[in-house]
């Protein structure tokens, strides 16, 4: 653990573009993208529908490569790794959460959970361990061995937000947690997302929801694919 | 803060594990899809063992009693009424004898009796029936050794008996029933018409030409001086194993010279030749149908595995988020084609199997299978379930985690 690493902020974009072409129309995504996110933060982006919100998250979470600019990830360049080296690096730093929560459905809570250390070398015995230890950090201790069928919406988050963080990874991007969850639920996931913050987890929340934002330390808007840097929330 | 990120490792264990649970997800689909590669392994093994079966079954009849056998005739056969007579001389006994290989050589042939009965009491009991139709045959003193027969009592004729025209006669076992002899050492005696012979054996069995057993037997030369018998009719010949085709090519040209053509030989056939007849017979057709119900079952598989790729593209999506590599997902899904083809191929084997011993059992014959059948027919299975999966696995891998994503929920 080089001590020299805390020093560098945790992601670090300067000059990211993301153009798709499609025939002869070429849509850009992201534009000349500028953001610097410090461990501990808690970043909420918000924006018009098509601005280019998940995009900048899949980049983000390596699930796609900017077309311009760099990307350096706990002070490494990212753009320097290959595909294989990409997806054990998503593995291991990188938590997500889903909109659509993505649950096996044929598993058990369990089991969705300790899929998540299928593909980044955590021990086989240490896996259930660690993911009954992630359940009941989302309180879900009594539904380890429900199907994902079986739970309410809230549930379900709680499970993929279990899964996400079993890894422990350094950065958890979340696309709209809160879009299939009714108020009192989306709060609830909330008061989660503020707890894991407290234990230092680094957080980028993509949303429309203002109350979602609200909870965050500090909101980017994007608008175009350009990103503008908001004002830090209190 | 973490170590240099390197390509993850996932132990096959693992691998396996995730591949038999998106088996079990929908064990239905699963049996069904299997059902192809059971079909067509089944049938391969099943073809297999009923033809090796069949095979090793005719061979098996085909035993050294008749691999030692050769029989020369002078019975034209069915399209021969036009052929010239030809006699076999009375001295064929020693003629065949004579070449290398034979164990025992005698001549037989059927005397005319007309409507003589023959009876062993000198007058006719009336409360029973005392008096049969029974045939007549004439037969060398050699015959006794070359049908492989065995007397239950007595003595069979020697060659003076045949030159002195004795009136003597062996009874086979059928025949000494309905005259009701069971003894010789009184010389009983018995009539046909009005000629008497005296009984001086009772054939117990023969394992060639077991008309002798319902027959009063005399020697030849009693038969030539009493019923003018022009000639044997054919010549019993017992050889040593492994001479018999040698034996075959002989006989005819030892008795008779001139015109050997005009004789009928029956040898055995080759053993290897008809092994291999009867094998190739069953396989031909049976392997054609197993090899395409095997090609239906890996398009089976293939199809399957494909929809089951197109359905869990949000698994494959997420999958990839927790950091799988492409050639993670092609390996599960691999795995889970080649596991419906193994599977398919152990129950298609045990089927198959079954099938040989059952169709064995039907006909009380022994179940032969070569060993390497049961132990190659699942891995054929599981080539086949791999080669299925290449297709619907690189689909599978080909994916952007970025679309898996957002098309699948
Ligand atoms: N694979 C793609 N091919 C072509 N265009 C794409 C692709 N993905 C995204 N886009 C385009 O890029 C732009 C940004 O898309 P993105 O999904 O990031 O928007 P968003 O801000 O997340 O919107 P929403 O709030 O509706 O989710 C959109 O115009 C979209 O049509
Ligand atoms: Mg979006």
């Amino acid at each position: 653990m080089p001590p020299a690493n805390d020093a560098v902020a945790l992601v670090e974009l300067t000059g990211v573009d993301r153009t798709y072409q499609l025939g002869e129309v070429q849509v850009n995504a992201l534009r000349d993208v500028r953001l610097l996110i410090n461990r501990g933060d808690y970043l909420s982006v918000v924006g018009a529908s098509g601005s280019g919100k998940s995009t900048l998250l899949n980049v983000l979470g390596l699930l796609d490569r900017p077309t311009k600019g760099e990307y350096w990830l706990e002070g490494r360049d990212v753009a320097a790794l290959d595909e294989g080296e990409r997806a054990a690096l998503r593995g291991k730093r990188i938590g997500f959460v889903f909109q659509a929560f993505h649950l096996l459905p044929n598993r058990t809570v369990l089991e969705n959970v300790t899929v998540s250390m299928l593909y980044n070398g955590v021990p086989r015995n240490e896996r259930e361990p660690r993911a009954m230890e992630a359940l009941d950090r989302v309180g879900l201790g009594h539904r380890i061995g429900f199907k994902p069928g079986r739970l309410s919406g809230g549930e379900r988050q709680r499970v993929a937000i279990a899964r996400a963080i079993v890894s422990r990874p350094a950065l958890l991007l979340s696309d709209e947690p809160t879009g299939n969850l009714d108020s009192e639920t989306s709060e609830s996931i909330l008061a989660l997302f503020d707890e894991l913050r407290a234990d230092g987890l680094t957080l980028v929340v993509v949303t429309h929801d203002s109350n979602v934002s609200s909870h965050a330390a500090r909101s980017v808007f994007m608008q175009d694919g350009r990103l503008l840097d908001g004002s830090r929330n209190g | 803060m973490d170590d240099t990120p390197v390509r993850t490792r996932m132990s096959i264990r693992d691998l396996i594990a995730e591949a038999t649970a998106g088996l079990f997800a929908r064990p239905g689909r699963t049996f069904l899809t299997v059902l192809g590669t059971v079909l067509g392994i089944g049938a391969l093994v099943a073809t297999l063992g009923v033809a090796k079966t069949a095979g090793n079954q005719i061979v098996g009849t085909f035993s050294e009693l008749s691999a030692t056998s050769v029989v020369v005739s002078s019975d034209r056969g069915f399209f021969g009424q036009q052929a010239p007579r030809i006699f076999i001389p009375w001295d064929a006994e020693d003629r065949i004898s004579r070449l290398n290989g034979v164990v025992a050589a005698g001549s037989m042939a059927s005397v005319q009796v007309g409507n003589d009965l023959t009876r062993s009491v000198p007058i006719n009991d009336p409360l029973g029936q005392t008096e049969f139709q029974i045939p007549m045959i004439a037969a060398s003193p050699g015959l006794l050794g070359a049908v492989r027969g065995s007397l239950a009592t007595g003595r069979w004729f020697d060659s003076g008996h045949s030159e002195r025209s004795d009136r003597v006669a062996v009874l086979g076992r059928g025949a000494a029933q309905k005259l009701n002899v069971v003894r010789v050492d009184q010389q009983p005696v018995i009539f046909v018409g009005e000629s008497s012979f005296v009984v001086i054996g009772l054939l117990a069995d023969v394992d060639r030409q077991s008309e002798l057993l319902n027959a009063v037997i005399i020697p030849e030369g009693t038969a030539r001086e009493y019923y003018d018998l022009e000639t044997p009719e054919s010549v019993q010949i017992d050889t040593e194993i492994g001479a018999a085709s040698l034996i075959a090519s002989q006989a005819a040209i030892a008795l008779s010279p001139n015109d050997p053509a005009l004789l009928r030989v029956q040898k055995p056939p080759e053993r290897e030749d008809l092994r291999r007849q009867a094998e190739e017979s069953v396989n031909a057709l049976f392997l054609v149908l197993g090899g395409i119900s095997l090609l239906v079952g890996a398009i089976g598989i293939a199809n399957v595995t494909l929809v089951s790729v197109l359905e869990r593209v949000g698994e494959i999506g997420l999958r990839r988020a927790l950091g799988a590599a492409r050639r993670h997902i092609a390996a599960q899904f691999l795995l889970e084609s080649t596991g419906m083809g193994l599977a398919g191929g152990i129950i298609g084997t045990s089927l198959g199997v079954l099938v040989v011993v059952i169709i064995a059992a039907t006909r009380t014959w022994t179940p032969v299978l070569d060993p390497w059948v049961p132990l190659a027919a699942p891995a054929v299975g599981a080539s086949t379930g791999l080669v299925a999966g290449v297709y619907p696995a690189l689909r599978a891998a080909r994916l952007e985690p970025v679309d898996a994503l957002r098309s699948g929920s």
